[in-house]
């Protein structure tokens, strides 16, 4: 990096979890799994409540071209299909399954036939994969490569910029086979000639036993990367292990590049060998409320209650509960929601570390413009909201931010920018969708 | 317990540095410069600094009071403020004057203008500015610090500078960094001034950017104008520029956020203070330059702003 690069934000890394092997926790009593744990449309359910699943069967098939399916983690009774309010406020159709704690598997699982590139992406497509690093994006769609020769290289994201998660450290280190048996099924159905691992370098055990992988095979490079946040962020880890920019409103693909997470592979890998679906999630579990921090294999649907519970309960009085990293992660109301396919933590804080600080006027120190990843601007973002000029919004390219949230982290002045760039990005899409129709009626109004 | 969660975007994390953080470190760095007054100058220069702090912070209460704004004195920029206007001023000014410059500074430039962070420009320099038009005798009365009470010199290097060139200036070299001769009661020690300039970039509340190009280009100015490197470490080491660069050139507020405007930026106010010592009617040409640059900030914010990392043109 330049005199005049970026510099990256140093979050306190937190990684308390790193050296626990991940455990498995004991069969809860019911799940409740969620129709939309992934991007895009909602998975139908197609079973009736009363019915007896197994683990791994389908209960719910893919609702559309961008969308997943989505399979029982426990066998026992479906006891109710219902509507729930969501994390995020809307409302989302669960299935919950009551647990005959037996975890018997469905009768149906066999090994996927796989023998040529369309038979692995539909593999991958029945497996109910998604994008474990927390983005939830179908992972077969990723794979539907129109022209494989145009794919120059995949990166695999270990990057965990994130502080307190380690679950993807974990599987580096204890499943590091299965990515291996992933990297070969790339390398055989897409004709993958170059995978890089990108990995921060605040997690030396990862990096040797990826590099062990990489001298069995001359097409893997492992990249140590500084564990600078956001390093994990899908553009900033093409940028900084290809060099390569992804331009706006285009895709990884554009660019040559497919990026995957490490667990992600790693489960691919597991359902080609065994046929078993996603059915159960690495989790760390941690934050200053939760009394015995572990990282646990739980099954998706799972309630966080029970989840903590497993891990000693809470020390402390939570106040704030959250899906994912304290960064970008999704704080909850309650202790009913479930671990999803994409949740890779939860976090519980205390009193202390729930508390978010008061606002106060910015300063113009330029920290936020200095270590945003996509080089925006939040300052004039937040006048040209306040002055509700669109024009200005589309030039300062709000719709870039990926809201990670490095600038708060860096504002000396507590400056709300996430909320602002959220507003600013949903205010910007209804005014250009209204142009855009306005645009159309005049041109009928013309013919 | 259950529904007494927090809910709230993301990140849920902060870092450790807030507004008052920042202003306290930007008074650690001033400490060294104020304790040099204080050799320097003697007891008076305490006295001023300690008027024109105790005024600026009761100015800014006041006005939050009278205006129903919330109470801001807490963040402590209104005692950097009073801290550097009075390292700007003769120590010998009449204490009157300090209260009024620090009215200026606080209520005109700042609080009018919506207090922190709303000010167009540097509060101290334009008081300062204020002052030396307003109060032109007691501003620029040359006051030599307490070590060179027997000298009868009648003029600062800058104002001697022109006229005999270096033998006509009473101090040496070292005295001159260090800060043994005419000048307002904080800005003649350059060792002071710098040592909190390393603290400052230690503690990464400023960056090398402005201060460096501003005083090198100053430094360089002058050697190709006078084609003398001791005349130029003379004129680089003279008047304001130390305290200038360091301390007002580097204001968040109203200089710009990235590296290349904060190099455009240095080089401006470098090639403007050069002009006005040079080929102006006033000896020091600090303030001003930094005064006219803090007005044409919002453009070098805009020019140097990078461009969004792959953003498309609309």
């Amino acid at each position: 990096m330049s005199i005049f690069g970026i510099r990256g934000v140093h979050v306190p890394h937190h990684k308390h979890t790193e050296k626990l092997a991940a455990v498995r926790m004991p069969i809860p009593k019911t799940v409740v799994i969620p129709m939309s744990m992934h991007i895009g449309a909602p998975a139908k359910p197609i079973v009736n409540v009363g019915d007896t699943v197994g683990v791994g069967q389908l209960i719910a098939e893919a609702g559309g071209f961008i969308s997943s399916p989505v399979h029982a983690s426990v066998s026992g009774t479906v006891k109710k299909i219902d509507s729930v309010t969501g994390s995020n406020g809307s409302p989302m159709t669960v299935i919950a399954i009551e647990s005959d704690g037996e975890m018997r598997p469905y009768e149906g699982i066999t090994p996927p036939t796989v023998t040529n590139y369309d038979e692995f992406v539909a593999a991958v497509r029945a497996s109910g994969i998604v994008g474990l690093g927390g983005a939830g994006f179908p992972t077969f769609v990723k794979l539907s490569v129109k022209d494989l020769s145009k794919v120059s290289e995949v990166i695999l994201n270990g990057a965990e910029c994130e502080p307190y998660i380690t679950s993807d450290t974990r599987t580096m280190i204890d499943r590091a086979d299965d990515i291996f048996e992933g990297i070969k099924l790339l390398e055989k159905y897409l004709g993958v000639k170059k995978v890089i691992i990108g990995i921060e370098d605040n997690k030396p055990e990862a990096i040797a036993k990826m590099k062990e992988l990489s001298a069995k095979d001359s097409a893997i490079e492992v990249k140590s990367l500084p564990a600078s946040y956001p390093q994990g962020g899908e553009k900033v880890l093409i940028f900084n292990t290809t060099g390569k920019v992804v331009p706006e409103g285009k895709l990884p693909l554009d660019v040559g590049s497919i990026v995957m997470n490490v667990t992600t592979l790693a489960c691919i890998a597991e359902y080609c060998r065994t046929g078993m679906p996603l059915v159960e999630k690495c989790c760390t579990v941690d934050g200053s409320a939760v009394a015995e921090p572990k990282n646990v294999i739980v099954p998706i649907g799972t309630s966080m209650r029970d989840v903590f519970e497993f891990c000693g309960g809470f020390k402390e009085e939570p106040k704030k509960v959250i899906y994912g990293g304290p960064m970008m992660g999704i704080a909850v109301p309650n202790l009913d929601q479930p671990i999803m396919k994409n949740t890779n933590a939860i976090l519980a804080f205390n009193a202390k570390d729930a508390e978010d600080p008061e606002e106060t006027p910015c300063i113009h120190c330029g920290n936020c413009i200095n270590h945003c990843p996509m080089r925006l601007n939040p300052p004039a973002i937040g006048t040209a909201l306040a002055h509700k000029d669109y024009a200005a919004l589309a030039d300062l390219k709000v719709n870039l931010c990926m809201e990670c949230g490095a600038c708060v982290f860096v504002c000396p002045a507590r400056r709300l920018i996430v909320q602002r760039h959220k507003l600013a990005k949903q205010e910007l899409r209804a005014y250009q969708a209204k142009l855009a129709e306005e645009k159309k009626k005049a041109e009928e109004a013309n013919k | 317990m259950e529904n007494n969660f927090i809910v709230s975007v993301n990140p849920h994390v902060y870092g450790k540095r807030n507004t008052t953080g920042v202003m306290l470190d930007v008074i650690i760095a001033l400490l060294p410069a104020v304790v040099a007054s204080v050799v320097l100058f003697g007891a008076r220069a305490a006295m001023v600094i300690g008027v024109c702090v105790v005024s600026c912070v009761i100015f800014e209460y006041l006005f939050t009071l009278i205006c129903k704004r919330p109470v801001s004195v807490g963040d402590l920029s209104a005692v950097v403020t009073g801290i550097l206007l009075a390292l700007n001023i003769p120590s010998t000014i009449p204490l009157w004057q300090a209260v009024v410059g620090s009215f200026i500074a606080i209520v005109v430039v700042k609080c009018l203008f919506g207090g922190i962070g709303r000010n167009f420009a540097n509060p101290a320099i334009t008081a300062r500015v204020v002052m030396l038009i307003a109060f032109t005798g007691t501003m620029t009365d040359i006051v030599f610090p307490v070590q060179k009470v027997d000298t009868v010199a009648t003029a600062t290097p800058l104002s001697a500078l022109p006229m005999g060139g270096v033998e006509a200036v009473d101090a040496s070299l070292l005295d001159m960094f260090l800060g043994v001769r005419g000048g307002a009661l904080g800005e003649t020690s350059a060792a002071a001034l710098l040592l909190g300039f390393v603290y400052l970039l230690v503690r990464g509340i400023i960056t090398w950017h402005t201060p460096v190009v501003f005083i090198g280009t100053v430094f360089l100015g002058s050697l190709a104008i006078t084609g003398d490197v001791t005349t130029a470490l003379y004129y680089t080491l003279s008047g304001g520029l130390f305290i200038g660069a360091i301390f007002m050139a580097t204001d968040y507020v109203t200089s710009p956020s990235t590296p290349w405007g904060k190099v455009v930026f240095g080089l401006g106010c470098g090639i403007i203070t050069l002009l006005i010592r040079f080929y102006g009617s006033y000896p020091e040409g600090v303030s001003f330059s930094i005064l006219f640059m803090n007005i044409l900030n919002p453009y070098i914010e805009k020019w140097t702003m990078r461009k969004p990392l792959g953003g498309v043109k609309a």
